[in-house]
């Protein structure tokens, strides 16, 4: 079996005085989407942050492509091919949807393959190409996702990172950005995604775990996962 | 048409004022945008300014142009000097410790300064003395010109920066949400540190400006227009940059006005009022985003 992609060895991570992350080990394979579903404050986000080095964990070990990126700091994992589409999108509200995506390739040199991923961004999003001059803050909601999502693909990430990407869209769009991600999945871009919505995300990924109150609980594949009752009882409903 | 004259010369003088404490409140500003702090060692910075290229005329005997560089490089070295030391160990503390270290730098500078340079006001060459020109009665004199010249030449450079180039996009960027900014691959330690170096150059220009517009300089020449340039920024919108230049042309032709027509004595008054003004009326200042604001 080949290394896996990305592998979360034993982290813990505080926030001050509180204990976020317990000792936490998942592992992501070239290829897959995984995703991680646990309640509001389980530590979804805390895992990605961790990950994409705006928090440093106190012990353990996070490898990527079998070097280890625990405490690099933030603007230098962007350069190892790791990109996130933060929670609550974050665009640059008072720049231009342009000016956004250019910010995504702001660790990039290479003006042809800038050009290239700025018309796979489009063909993905094509409602951001005919907003391409319009100032980011005026999008509607669902198009500020869409924009966070080319922003961070931009960089040709190898691992994409997405947090909460159905938060306050219209099950409709949600749908639709879902089918987005299945997309980027299948064009060779590696996927972790963290929901609320843990129905969606158990359909389009292969594996999952589940976080609770900064603890992995349970984790195999998704299928598994959304067939066994205290996963249903718990997040979906039923 | 006597007094029409009048005013047009004092709105002449009110501009020339105007740009410095602009030039000043941008650097306020820019620092208050990227790490929302108010640098009360910003208008000590000016004076070193002022001195640096105050040594470089009259030492050094350089003439205006090589003097203003010079002052802009190493204030602006300074600034980043500083940052580095004072602020940057707080980035995580309290913004009420960083505040505090910002005023101790500010006394720092000021009897350090003293210290090397005694506390006696020192005069500026004169200069320009002799050039003038006189529009329809409307005299502007050479260190006016001077100043209005280098005013336009700077805000010209400094909006190519901001707007145009890569490291402006990401000083905008960090500026507006400095995590996501990171995200991107911004190293927000690097914009932070240059946007106190560009501050800092632009505070040293208006020093040396001051210096031959008023011929006198000193170690404590700083605090006032610092307090108005801080007023300047806040009058404009703080953290925004139009705000900065527009604020503090409105408080130099507010003052010339008051000096020009009422009287001289309640200039500074007259720059404080305004700040209670805008505190009242309207907080967010001219350019800032009302946050609520209900009719």
């Amino acid at each position: 079996m080949a290394k896996p992609m990305l592998k979360i060895d034993d982290i813990n991570v505080y926030y001050g005085a509180i204990h976020a992350l317990k000792g936490i080990s998942l592992e992501v394979d070239e290829g897959e989407i995984v995703t991680l579903i646990g309640a509001n404050g389980a530590g979804k986000s805390t895992t990605l942050r961790t990950i994409s080095g705006l928090l440093k964990p106190k012990t353990g070990a996070i490898e990527f492509q079998g070097q280890n990126i625990a405490g690099v700091p933030a603007h230098e994992i962007v350069k190892r091919g790791i990109s996130q589409v933060p929670e609550g999108r974050r665009i640059f509200a008072e720049m231009t949807v342009m000016e956004n995506l250019d910010l995504g390739a702001f660790t990039r040199k290479d003006k042809d393959g800038i050009a290239a991923d700025l018309r796979h961004v489009f063909e993905l999003f094509p409602r951001l190409e005919e907003r391409r001059d319009q100032v980011a803050g005026t999008l509607s909601g669902g198009e500020q996702q869409m924009l966070a999502m080319g922003r961070a693909l931009m960089s040709r990430p190898k691992l994409l990172l997405l947090d909460e990407p159905s938060m306050g869209l219209a099950p409709l769009l949600i749908r639709e950005i879902f089918n987005i991600i299945v997309n980027i999945n299948k064009s060779g871009t590696t996927v972790l995604l963290v929901e609320q919505n843990a129905n969606m995300a158990l359909s389009i990924a292969s594996r999952a775990y589940v976080l609770e109150t900064g603890r992995i609980t349970l984790s195999g594949p998704a299928a598994e996962l959304a067939a066994s009752e205290e996963v249903k009882k718990a997040y979906l409903g039923g | 048409m006597e007094l029409l004259q009048q005013v047009m010369q004092q709105l002449v003088n009110g501009i020339s004022l105007g740009s410095i404490y602009a030039l000043i409140a941008l650097g306020y500003t820019m620092i208050y945008g990227i790490i929302k702090l108010i640098n009360f060692a910003h208008g000590d910075i000016y004076m070193v300014g002022a001195y640096i290229g105050f040594f470089a005329i009259t030492q050094a005997h350089l003439s205006i142009v090589p003097s203003l560089l010079i002052s802009l490089v190493v204030t602006g070295f300074l600034g980043m000097v500083v940052e580095r030391l004072a602020y940057k160990p707080l980035r995580h503390a309290p913004r009420i410790s960083v505040l505090i270290t910002a005023i101790g730098v500010s006394f720092f500078l000021e009897y350090t300064t003293m210290y090397f340079v005694s506390p006696t006001p020192r005069t500026f060459p004169a200069m320009f003395g002799d050039v003038a020109v006189n529009i329809a009665g409307i005299v502007i004199n050479g260190q006016q010109m001077l100043i209005l010249g280098i005013t336009a030449v700077l805000m010209v450079v400094l909006t190519y920066i901001v707007q145009k180039t890569k490291t402006g996009k990401a000083m905008r960027a960090a500026s507006f949400d400095t995590e996501t900014a990171q995200l991107m691959g911004i190293d927000s330690d690097r914009i932070i540190s240059l946007t106190f170096g560009i501050g800092s150059a632009l505070a040293a220009v208006a020093g040396v400006l001051v210096g031959v517009y008023y011929n006198s300089i000193d170690p404590l020449m700083g605090i006032m227009p610092g307090m108005k340039a801080f007023v300047a920024a806040v009058l404009g919108g703080i953290g925004i940059l139009p705000g900065a230049v527009v604020g503090g042309l409105i408080l130099g032709i507010v003052e010339a006005l008051v000096s020009g027509f009422i009287s001289s004595t309640f200039r500074d008054a007259a720059a404080f009022a305004i700040l209670i003004l805008v505190l009242l009326v309207r907080p967010a200042g001219i350019f800032g985003k009302d946050t609520k604001e209900k009719v």
